[in-house]
Formats: structure tokens, sequence, C-alpha cells
């Protein structure tokens, strides 16, 4: 592993995202307008913005970088780039911390974007500190691209890599606890919910919206959450194979 | 000199097909050597097979004395794959320079090997706006970077008009002259007659494995592609 080739590749990625400004404007506006779409759509209900919005403000992040990732991912593998780059003096986890690194910063902005948004013009209220909620969802985009680096390895066609949203992210946006409190699930339900990173992520998101300091649990949510990423981008390099069978 | 390559015996199975069928061949350093046969012959899982892409099932690849695949081979070693493997969305000096750093090669050289496949004025263009033919240079060039000893060249230049071919053979030829050896794959005979060395591959199996004069004289052919027709022939009879 080396820093330079991280950064090089971190570097490449953001340059090809450069010359697509379309996607770019994309990541940076949908997010956003959704979550005013939702503020609008229960302005005239109490409370239910606050935690819902929240709640959201972790999930779009999650489900747009997973979704990027995966293709981005694909299609290096498709082109043959990434078989090329495996014959060639760089790291396998050069490569992924690149990926990480580069959509790491695009997550930066667009969760700067989006909760800057939520908290001045929507109106969500929110106890804790401010940048504690871009913490939560810089670490949620995170792990949208480490899962999105780790399961694209089993997608073989463009086809399959987005039905992975339905099959991976659905999942866990029903059992994270924003539908239906964990407290309230049929007993497996709740414990399958448990063991997914996303619900930890919308945990750490309400918390913000409801403590005014940041509490241990808050730490542990986040502390899980970044295992998974880190899990997801080790488990990804393992995926990378030099050698075809 | 001796051998950068070397093959023993190898055997490449995949699912139900056989790829290559106990193939064994060596290149010898400072050569141009031409990998030829039909499509299907399996050009590119030998070729594969010496960059470490691919697994045998049976058999060694040696590689500059070391078992194919090895991690210090990887900045000794110039791939081009047969589909140019480059990021369409980045401009050709991008390209060239992200696979630089890698090398462990300057803007300088990055440069320079953009000079050596006549791309400088396409420099700064998006890699998918070029035509085909300018894509597989931009995939060459990359393999130019370093100081690769052995250059392994999946069909290089197919769909190149006359002149850049001619032009790119010249460099081809230049480089074995520095001391690089090569070994460049190719489905058209016409391209066989420009090597020193010549592997003919039909079935998974090694044909001849010879210098082109050897070739020549041993089917008593003037081309290559008579050669081959000879070979195919007397191994039916």
């Amino acid at each position: 592993m080396s820093s330079r080739l991280t950064t090089a590749t971190a570097g490449r990625v953001m340059k090809q995202l450069l010359h697509d400004p379309r996607t770019l404007g994309l990541l940076f506006v949908v997010p956003p307008v959704l979550l005013g779409l939702l503020a609008w759509l229960y302005s005239d209900t109490t409370g239910i913005f606050n935690r819902i919005g929240a709640a959201l403000l972790g999930i779009f992040p999650f489900v747009v970088m997973f979704l990027v990732t995966s293709i981005a991912t694909l299609r290096e593998r498709s082109s043959g780039t990434l078989e090329r780059l495996l014959t060639m003096p760089i790291g396998k986890l050069d490569i992924l911390l690149g990926y990480a690194l580069a959509f790491g910063v695009i997550a930066i902005v667009q969760a700067s974007i989006t909760s800057f948004l939520a908290v001045h013009v929507y109106d969500l209220r929110i106890a804790g500190p401010e940048w504690f909620l871009l913490v939560i969802a810089l670490t949620d985009a995170l792990l949208g691209t480490a899962l999105g680096l780790f399961l694209s390895a089993f997608a073989r066609t463009e086809f399959q890599a987005v039905q992975f949203m339905p099959a991976f992210v659905l999942p866990q946006f029903l059992l994270c606890g924003l539908l239906v409190p964990l407290a309230q699930m049929p007993r497996v339900l709740h414990d399958i919910a448990q063991v997914l990173p996303l619900t930890y992520a919308v945990d750490a998101m309400q918390r913000v919206t409801t403590e005014a300091t940041i509490s241990s649990d808050n730490y542990k949510d986040i502390t899980i959450v970044a295992a998974f990423v880190v899990a997801a981008i080790v488990l990804g390099a393992a995926t990378l194979r030099r050698q075809a069978k | 000199m001796g051998n950068v390559v070397s093959a023993r015996h190898v055997i490449v199975q995949k699912d139900t097909t056989t790829a290559l069928n106990d193939v064994s061949f060596s290149l010898e350093a400072g050569k141009v050597t031409g990998l030829i046969g039909p499509s299907g012959s399996g050009k590119t899982t030998l070729i594969r097979s010496i960059v470490g892409a691919q697994k045998v099932t049976s058999g060694t690849v040696t590689v500059l004395g070391k078992p194919a695949g090895h991690k210090s081979l990887r900045s000794q070693l110039g791939y081009v794959t047969q589909l140019p493997a480059i990021y369409d969305d980045l401009t050709v000096r991008q390209n060239i320079r992200y696979f630089a750093t890698i090398m462990g090669c300057g803007k300088a050289d990055a440069d320079k090997v953009i000079e050596q496949v006549d791309l400088t004025a396409q420099a700064k263009q998006v890699v998918g706006s070029l035509s085909g033919g300018q894509r597989a240079r931009v995939s060459l060039a990359v393999a130019l970077l370093g100081d690769a000893k052995l250059l392994i060249l999946d069909e290089p230049t197919v769909g190149l008009d006359p002149l850049l071919r001619q032009h790119l053979w010249q460099l081809f030829k230049n480089l074995a002259a520095e001391g690089k050896t090569l070994l460049i794959s190719s489905h058209v005979m016409d391209e066989a007659e420009q090597c020193t060395n010549l592997l003919l591959l039909r079935d998974g199996k090694v044909l001849s494995d010879s210098t082109k004069e050897q070739l020549l004289a041993k089917t008593n052919t003037k081309t290559v592609q008579a050669a081959f027709l000879k070979l195919v022939e007397g191994g039916q009879s």
C-alpha cells in the first residue's frame, strides 16, 4: 500500500467525475431536492419531518453512493482497466481506498449541501451539534461507497449491479427503524435489524435530533458503521483477483 | 542473451474446453516474436498466462527467472490487452499520467510515450472521443511506460491504417534494438512477416516455434501464410 498511489487513484476517479458534470450535478442536487420535497410534504404536520427528515439525511447519501460506486467499479472491471491495474505495481487496497477517498470527498460536499439546507432552509430542528450531523452523513456515504465496492464484485452486468440496490439497500431501509421502531418489530426482524449497518446509521441521526450532547451510544453507532466500512473495503480487496481460474 | 519467457507443457483448462494443450516455447531476449494463429487458437489465453492473469492448470511459465505473476514482475512487464484498457472519460494525458504514477515514472516520461505513439496532438482530447485506432495507441502507450523489459501486445495493430502500422512496427523494432523483448499477437499473417521469431498456434497447440527463416526453410514456402497452411495440412494428413 502506498499513499502516493492511493491519492493518484483518487485523483483519477475525481477527474473522471469532473468530465461528467451531469453526474456531479445529480449527486449534489437530487438528495437536497428530495429532502426539500419531504419537508414540504409534511409542512402541515408537526414533528414528522423532524423524525424522518434526519433519518433520510443519513439514508440518501448511503443509497446514492452505493449506486454510483457499484457502477463505477463495475465499469472498471468490464473495461479491462482493472485487469491492467492488477498486472501493475499497485496494491489492491490502493485502488479501493482511492475510490473510497474520491467518493468520500464527493460525499462531504453532498452531505454539507444537504444538511445545511435541512437545518437552515427546511427547518429541521436538531438538538445536537450541526457538525456531528455532517460526520454521520459522511460515515453513511462512506458506508454506501464501501458496500458498493464490495458488492459490485458479484455483479457481472450493469443490470445485476442496479438490482443490488433493491436487493441489499431496500431491506436495510425497511428494517432500519424508520418505518417501525426497533422495539416494536417482530423478534426475528429485530434481531436481523441489529446486524444491519443502516440501523446504526439511522439511530445516530435520530439521536442528534433529540439529544443535546453526543452520547456514548452515538459514538457506538458511528463506530459500528465505520467498522462495516472497513470490513467491506477489506472484503472488497479480497474479491480483486490478480489471476483468473 | 537467454530466454526471457519459457513455458513448459502448459495446459489451461477452462470449464469444458482446453484453451492451451501442452504448450511449450521460449521467448528470446531482444527479439520481436510474433504469436500468430487464427481467432480462438488460444493466443490471448497464452498471453494472459505469461502476464499472470490466467491460472494455468498444469505446467510452468517462467518470466525473467520468476514464476509468471510474481510480484516483482509487475514493474518489468508492459501488457496491452486486445480491447484498449484505458479510461474513456479521461483525456489521453490524464490516462497516461495516472498509469505513469503507478509505474513510477514522471510527467516527462508520460509525454514521451504519447509522442512515441504519435498522439501529441490529441493529448488533451478525451479518450472516448478518439477513433478506435487512436484508443488502441493510448493503450499501447501505457505499456511503453517505465523500464519494462518484456512487452506483451495482444493484437496492437488491428484496424490501423497501413502508414500507422508501419510506424508502430518501426517502433517495435527500435524497442527490440534497445534490448526489450516483444511478443506480439496477431491473426493477420502479413504482420508475421515483420517478426524475427514466430510462434504459430492452432487449437491451443504450438504448430511451430522458430525463427521466420527457419519456418520458411522447413516448409519450403515463401510466406508465413503459406507456411501456416502447409503445417496445418501436414498435421491433418
